[in-house]
This record gives structure tokens, C-alpha cells and sequence, in this order.
């Protein structure tokens, strides 16, 4: 099936999803399961290590294609985007039953949908940009559902200016990339090799494009707003915030390994900044008591996870990213199902206050176990596979004792947020809340479900998609075909040694989990210190700096915006003309003659206007200027445009006194001694720069093809000796046409900003 | 603005400054002239009656509305390049019937312009126009 047909497809999804999930209907689902299925069909040719590149054309002028690519990458997360989003359908149609604006809340999550699909399966950077920055908008309009909520509108607004600004460094580097590579195809850029990285730009391109992704990731100090995002409901923060759209990120820099994956910078940026932002979200998961928010620190933590194992080199690395990959979608996209489950029966998801739910939702609390003991990593789940491939990357890896050492507290941490969400909400004896509540209708517990099944199947089976999805995914990433067989038990290694580590030190955290939060939560360093107050000040800066250039710049007076336009245009003009060496003075010889008295009353006229004291006087003045450079018209031989500026000049004056005559700006208009010595200065420079300009001009020679053409062919063709007028109303009809309709409706449009003007005076006097 | 000198003067203005303003137009295609300074003429001459007189006797001595007149002046200007489309040749060529009186689509066309200048001017006139 073409590729394109999906994209499009995905997109024109968004009506039709509009108007069932409008209807709260659960056949809204349908639409990515379908997709699901057509990118399933791919997975034979993925399999045998191949791969399907669409081209069509798009932007030939600058060798952009709609080009697109399905490999074990691009497939693995197709697969995750469209089969999760068929959970999610499914669960929001019965989770946001009845709630307001469902038709576009759809509408927007298949839109998000569709550019997550494009994003992926771009092969070209300049596509891939133009779905990534569509994420970024659909995952705005979705965080904001609510926005009557200010606490809403605020994380919408920092996520989508946190994900913008990175976009835009992302830009940059891509179009540094593009130039260095000479094409913006990714398969062109990949089949290069390492080779661009040794291009000087590269160290450019890589923090440029680092920028975009980890600003899309989360990665520390820029995860504040994944956090925060926890407002928008919980279809939303499952899907975009969980499995799909933060790992964007993930994506750009798995894609780009293979060119720059041996890079110093690379290598270094990856890993400093995996590391810290795992070890942040790990620390941070521990404060919260809301399920939602533990959640979104343990994903910032995985995506921390996931970033360092891009970063670090070799083809285990990249198994084990793509493994964990996979199982943090799963066991994530479900626990935060199971989450959103007890908010809307307990009506609460504080951790540290719920209990005993095991015995009303049992469905629910078996589900919600299996994706823990998932996220856990124990046996025989899919987790533990991860788990153990992530400890051998990084035991393989020459700073193994480092990375080691971040990693057993951050998945001890992970076991705590495991046990927090699938276990202790369950267990125990129940609270008032729990009484009432009970399993939730099939449609908000099949996608759950489903997802903990898949997580426990793949444990117990990793061929199903190791050599199938992993392998392929992992060669992507490397550049090199991989070979690794997954396995549920590997013997005794030191991955198992640290791996019950991990979990030992996560029980013995779990136990006291209430002293060590409230210990970490009396803490106030992260709210009085951390990204996300810096965020706020950063905001306030931009609003206090936005008030002060207002006042600055737009301070209401007509004369002042006059006066800048002027200065600016001569300082522009001038500059121009002195940088590009245009000074150039003609002969006079024979030019000077009875003119010169012209020249000398234009001076004088000017001279007046720039020491008029009030208006009247200034337009007089000002008049006298117009119908001097008239005579200067009439005596050079073009009494046609004498003839209109002394129409215009005349009519000008006329209206001017008229309109004066009735404004209230008499009395106050009077300038002052410095006011016309700036306003003279003003007047001198612009009038400098346009004579310098005017000298240039007459230096050139000139060229009087048009005139000799104009000359013989006027009365032939048009019956006429005037030539301007011949010009005008012949000649160039059209364009003349095109001026008096523009004149037309300027005057109209004059009109309307008067009429609005008027009508309150109206109004007053009856 | 309602001065007893402008007031009687632009009494006499107007018919004279009207009469040059077609003056100008019809010998335009051959001589110094043509529809815009003709029509930048008649709108003086038509500004000076009325600065005087107000918006409302403005009105009544056109007889027709400002904005109608640019409408109509900007249709006569379309109008003129159409007989040359219906004889297959481009848009705006214009056709002379008696070229020897000066007579052909070039002519309206400059009509057209004559009064969408006239129009536009008073159009933004009328209303800083006492009513």
C-alpha cells in the first residue's frame, strides 16, 4: 500500500473521527486500528532486513521530496503510534463520554495521529520538520482541552514554546545538515555514512539538532513542561506525553546515528544529558503523590534512559534501545490507562492516600499488576528483557561503573513508581472512596489489557519481535546489520547481579516510600530554583521587555513614526549607497541655467517647512515646495506631470486647510526650538541621502529605447501624440486599470476607518 | 471654513473649473492632459464649493454619491477593454472607430479614470465635510 495513502489517509481520518467520537462511539477506534493493520503488512519485508522508499515530488526548485521510508525504525514506531492509538481511541470514546468539545478533541488527537505517522516515515528532513512542528501544534490544542483552566492554558503554553523553540535550533541544523550533505534526504544523508561527520559544521548540526530533540524528549533542564502537561486528560498524556510524541526526540536521534554516532560531541551531548535527565526524573518521581505526575517523572527518566543508550556506542546499545523502546510504551501507555481508571472511580489518583481497590475493580487491578511488574522488570515479562539488555549496553560500554551506577538507583526508582501505580493503590484495606468504585466497561479496559498481555507475551516470547521489529529497528540506529537473539534468561551474568540489586534496593524504597517523599517533598529547591520557576521568569522578563519596546516604539505619535521612517530609509539608502560605492557625481557642464532660481526657491520653501512653527504655515510652505518642483517638471520638458502636480499640490493645500480647519490640534501643534531643530536634521539627512541617490541616477547613461519606441509608435498605434497619456491609457491600460482600482479602494477604505471614528461622536449629539 | 469670500467666490470656481476639467480630459490623448489631471481639476474645483457649503449641499450638487461615482468610473474603465475581447483580440486593446475625431475605447477608459479620481477624492472629503 503507498505509503503517501497512509499519511493522507490518517489525516483525512480527522472528520470522520470528529464526528464519531463526537457521538462517543468506540467504532472511533477502527480508524488506527486499520492503519495497524496496513503497517503490519510490512513486517515481512522489514524482516528480511529490507526496506520500502516512496518518492513523489514536492518542492523540485530546492530538491525537496515528499519522500517516505518504512524500516525497522520508522515500522517500530508506525506500529507503537497506530496500535497504542487504537487503545487510546478506545478508551477515550468511554473515558471523556459526555464531556464538551469531543468533536474537535478528536478531531485533533487523529490529527496528531497522522503527523506522528508522517513524522516518522518522512524521508526527508525538510518533511520530517513539517510533522514535527505539527505534533507540536496538535499536542498544544490537546493539552489545552480545557482551556478555561489557567493552570491548562499555562502548560500548553510552555509546552508548545519549550517544543517550538527547540524545532527552530532543530531548523537550523537542518538546513546546516542539508547543505553539508548536499541533499535533505535522509537515506541520502544516511547512505554517507559517518563521512558528514567529519565536515566542519558538524559539531553545529549536531547541537542545533540535539536542541530539537531534547526539547521534544524532556530532557533535563527542559522537562519541566512534560510534567506539567499532566493537565490535559488522561487519553492525551497516555498517548502523546507516554508513548508517542516524546519520543519524537528519541526518533530524530536514533535516525541520526549512523552519520554522527562516532562524534566526540555526539557521544558526549547524549550521554551527559541522558544521564542527568534520568537521574532528574528518577529524583522527581519520588516528591509526587499524584499517580499521573510519578508517571510523567518515570517517563522523563525513560526517555533519559533511552537517549543515553542512543548516545553510547555499538550495536548492543541500539538493541537495547529499541527493546526498552517498545517495552516503556507498552507498560507505560497502560499503566497510565490504569491510572486514569482509578481517577474516574475513586475520583482521586493521590498515591498516597488510595488503598484497597483490589476487591471493587479486580479486572483492573490485574491489569494494572502485570504492566507494574512490567515496568518492574521482573520474570518472565517483557520488562526484565529490557531490563537485563539495557544492564549489558552499559556494562559493555568504557565508562561502564558510571552508568552503572546511574542506572540501578533510576530502576530502583522505576520498581518504587511500578509498585506506586499497579500495587499500592490495590492492596490493602480499603478506603471510603474505594467502596463505590468498580471495573470500568470493556472499552476503557480492552486497551489496558491488551497492552499488559502483550507486554507478558513478549517476555515469554521475544522472537515475536525481536528479529522482526527489534533487529531491524536496531540496525536502522547502528547503520549496520545487527545480530542478537533475545532471551528470557541469559544465566548467571552480572546483569542479574545488578538487576536484583535493583530490585532489592527498590523494595526497601517502596517500604519507607511515605518518609523518604515527605522528607524530599520538604525540600522547596526544584519550586524556588528549578527549570520551571526559570521558566516563569523567563516569561515575565519577555512580557516586561514586550512593554518596554511597546512604549518605546509605539508611543501613539504620528510625527515620531514619521520621523523613524524617515531616518530609517535614509540611514538605509545612505549606507547602500556608500557600502556598494555608489557616490557618483555627473558633469554639470551646460545643466546650470536660468533653473538655478528654481533651485534657490526650493531651498528657501524647504528651509520654511522645517522652521514653520505651526501647521498652517508648514502645508503653505510645503505647497510652495510642491509647485516649485512643478516648474522644474514644466520647464524640463514633461508638462504632463507638471500639469498633475499642480492639480495635486493645489487640491492637497485645499483639503489640507479645510480638514485643519475643523481639527481640534490648533492650539497644542506648536512645536518647539528643539523639536524643529531634530525635525530639520531629520529632513536634511533624508533629503542628503535622496540627492546623493538622484546624482548616482543621472550619472548612468541613459538608455532611451523605451522613449524612441514610445515616440514613433504612439500615433500609429494609438492615435495620439500625448505620450504619457498614450502610455496611461493605452499602452499600459491595464496597469493603470490596476492603480485607479487601487485608489478606489483606498478611498473606501479611508472611508470605513472614518465612519468607525465618526460614529461615537454621532452617538453623543442626537 | 464658512467664509463669505470663499463662499461667493467658489460660486463662479466650480462651473469654470468643471467646464476646464473636461477640457482637459478630451484634449488629454493629444496635448497636455487627460482623465486624471482632469479629474484631480474637477475635484478641486468641487472641494472649493464645497468646503464652504457642507457635506449635505455637496450631495445635492452631485447628484450622485462619491463612492457610487468610483464605482462607476472603475466600471467604465473594465468596460473599455471588452470590444476589443469580443473581436479576439487581449483585454484592453483599445479599437478607434473615427480616428480622425478621436474617438474610440481610449476614451472611455479615460472617462473611467476621470471619475474614480473625482470619486476617491471626495469620497475621503465627505467626511472631514461639516454636514
Amino acid at each position: 500500500m503507498s505509503l503517501l495513502f497512509l499519511v493522507f489517509g490518517a489525516l483525512a481520518y480527522a472528520p470522520l473521527a470528529a464526528w464519531l467520537g463526537g457521538r462517543s462511539s468506540a467504532v472511533v477506534a477502527v480508524g488506527p486500528l486499520v492503519l495497524f493493520g496496513a503497517f503490519l503488512t510490512f513486517v515481512p519485508v522489514v524482516a528480511d532486513g529490507g526496506h520500502i522508499l516512496e518518492t513523489w515530488n514536492w518542492i523540485p526548485s530546492l530538491g525537496v521530496t515528499a519522500a517516505f521510508r518504512v524500516d525497522g525504525l520508522s515500522l517500530t514506531f508506525a506500529l507503537l503510534i497506530t496500535g497504542i492509538g487504537a487503545c487510546i481511541f478506545l478508551y477515550a470514546s468511554a473515558y471523556l463520554s459526555g464531556a464538551e468539545r469531543l468533536p474537535r478533541f478528536y478531531a485533533t488527537l487523529a490529527l496528531f495521529m497522522a503527523s506522528m505517522i508522517g513524522a516518522v516515515l518522512a524521508d526527508d528532513l525538510v518533511l520530517l520538520v513539517v510533522f514535527w512542528e505539527l505534533t507540536s501544534l496538535t499536542s498544544f490544542l490537546l493539552i489545552g482541552y480545557r482551556p478555561e483552566n489557567p493552570a491548562t492554558r499555562r502548560s500548553a503554553q510552555q509546552g508548545f514554546l519549550i517544543t517550538v523553540t527547540g524545532g527552530l535550533a532543530m531548523l537550523a541544523g537542518v538546513i546546516v545538515l542539508g547543505t553539508a550533505a548536499g541533499t535533505t534526504s535522509i537515506s541520502g544523508i544516511a547512505s554517507q555514512g559517518g563521512a558528514i561527520a567529519n565536515h566542519p559544521s558538524a559539531p553545529a548540526i549536531i547541537i542545533l539538532i540535539a536542541c530539537g530533540a531534547f526539547a521534544k524528549s524532556a530532557q533535563a533542564p527542559l522537562h519541566s513542561w512534560l510534567a506539567n502537561a499532566m493537565v490535559a486528560p488522561t487519553p492525551v498524556s497516555a498517548y502523546l506525553h507516554s508513548a508517542t510524541m516524546v519520543k519524537l526526540g528519541v526518533y530524530l536521534l536514533a535516525r541520526l546515528n549512523p552519520t554522527f554516532g562516532e562524534h566526540a560531541v555526539w557521544v558526549g551531548l547524549l550521554m551527559t544529558f541522558g544521564a542527568i535527565t534520568m537521574v532528574t526524573g528518577a529524583a522527581l518521581a519520588l516528591r509526587e503523590t499524584d499517580l499521573k505526575k510519578i508517571l510523567a517523572y518515570s517517563t522523563i527518566a525513560s526517555l533519559g534512559t533511552l537517549v543515553l543508550l542512543i548516545g553510547t556506542p555499538g550495536q548492543l546499545a541500539a538493541v537495547a534501545a529499541m527493546t526498552f523502546l517498545i517495552v516503556h510504551a507498552l507498560y507505560k501507555a497502560c499503566l497510565f490507562m490504569v491510572a486514569g481508571i482509578i481517577d474516574h472511580e475513586a475520583g482521586t489518583r493521590d498515591a498516597s492516600f488510595l488503598r484497597g481497590l483490589r476487591r471493587t475493580m479486580p479486572l483492573t487491578s490485574a491489569v494494572g499488576l502485570v504492566g507494574a511488574l512490567s515496568m518492574a522488570g521482573l520474570p518472565p515479562l517483557f520488562g526484565f528483557i529490557g531490563k537485563e539488555l539495557v544492564y549489558e549496553a552499559a556494562f559493555a560500554d568504557p565508562l561502564a561503573w558510571l552508568t552503572v551506577a546511574l542506572l540501578v538507583p533510576t530502576n530502583a526508582v522505576m520498581v518504587v513508581v511500578a509498585g506506586l501505580a499497579g500495587w499500592r493503590a490495590f492492596a490493602g484495606e480499603p478506603v471510603a472512596a474505594a467502596s463505590t468504585a468498580h471495573d470500568p466497561g470493556p472499552a476503557m479496559l480492552a486497551g489496558p489489557a491488551l497492552l499488559a498481555l502483550l507486554g507478558a507475551t513478549f517476555g515469554l516470547l521475544p522472537s515475536l519481535v525481536g528479529s522482526s521489529l527489534i533487529l531491524p529497528a536496531a540496525a536502522a540506529v547502528s547503520g549496520l546489520p545487527v545480530t542478537y537473539k533475545l532471551a528470557l534468561w541469559h544465566g548467571f551474568t552480572p546483569m542479574l547481579v545488578a538487576s536484583l540489586v535493583t530490585l532489592a534496593a527498590g523494595a526497601i524504597i517502596y517500604r519507607s516510600w511515605d518518609q523518604i517523599r515527605a522528607r524530599l517533598a520538604g525540600t522547596s529547591f526544584f519550586e524556588d530554583k528549578g527549570p520551571d520557576r526559570a521558566y516563569d521568569h523567563l516569561m515575565a522578563g519577555l512580557q516586561s521587555l514586550a512593554v518596554w519596546q511597546t512604549g518605546l516604539i509605539q508611543n501613539g505619535s504620528l510625527r515620531s513614526y514619521a520621523g523613524r521612517v524617515f531616518l530609517v530609509i535614509a540611514a538605509g539608502a545612505s549606507a547602500t549607497l556608500l557600502l556598494r560605492q555608489g557616490l557618483q557625481i555627473p558633469s554639470f557642464q551646460g545643466v546650470l541655467g536660468a533653473e538655478i532660481i528654481l533651485a534657490a526657491l526650493l531651498c528657501i520653501s524647504a528651509i520654511a517647512v522645517t522652521a514653520a512653527r505651526n501647521i498652517f504655515s508648514g502645508i503653505v510652505s510645503a505647497g510652495i515646495v510642491g509647485f516649485a518642483v512643478a516648474l522644474v517638471f514644466l520647464f524640463q520638458g514633461a508638462p504632463d506631470l507638471a500639469f498633475t502636480q499642480f492639480s495635486v499640490e493645489a487640491l492637497a493645500i485645499v483639503i489640507f486647510l479645510g480638514i485643519i480647519g475643523r481639527m481640534p490640534f490648533r492650539e497644542r501643534d506648536y512645536r518647539t526650538r528643539p523639536e524643529r531643530l531634530r525635525d530639520g536634521a531629520i529632513a536634511l539627512a533624508l533629503g542628503l541621502t535622496a540627492t546623493l541617490v538622484m546624482l548616482a541616477v543621472i550619472s548612468q547613461p541613459f538608455n532611451d529605447r523605451l522613449s524612441a519606441f514610445f515616440r514613433d509608435a504612439s500615433v500609429p498605434h494609438a492615435h495620439g501624440r500625448n505620450i504619457v497619456n498614450v502610455i496611461i491609457v493605452d499602452f499600459r491600460a491595464l496597469d493603470t486599470l490596476g492603480e485607479i482600482a487601487v485608489l478606489g479602494l483606498a478611498a473606501l477604505a479611508a472611508a470605513a476607518v472614518l465612519a468607525g471614528l465618526r460614529k461615537p461622536v454621532e452617538e453623543k449629539s442626537p | 471654513m464658512n467664509s463669505l469670500i470663499l463662499r461667493t467666490s467658489s460660486k463662479l470656481v466650480l462651473p469654470v473649473a468643471l467646464v476646464f476639467s473636461i477640457y482637459v480630459l478630451l484634449r488629454g490623448h493629444n496635448e497636455p492632459g487627460g482623465g486624471f489631471i482632469g479629474g484631480l481639476i474637477a475635484a478641486a474645483g468641487i472641494t472649493v464649493h464645497a468646503l464652504p457649503r457642507g457635506r449635505d449641499a455637496m450631495m445635492k450638487t452631485l447628484r450622485l454619491t462619491p463612492k457610487a461615482m468610483i464605482g462607476v468610473g472603475l466600471l467604465l474603465a473594465l468596460a473599455a477593454g471588452i470590444p476589443a475581447l469580443m473581436g479576439g483580440e487581449p483585454y484592453l486593446t483599445h479599437l478607434w472607430p473615427f480616428p480622425a475625431a478621436g474617438l474610440g475605447t481610449a476614451l472611455i477608459f479615460d472617462v473611467g479614470v476621470y471619475l474614480t479620481v473625482i470619486g476617491s477624492v471626495l469620497t475621503f472629503l465627505s467626511f472631514y465635510l461639516e454636514s
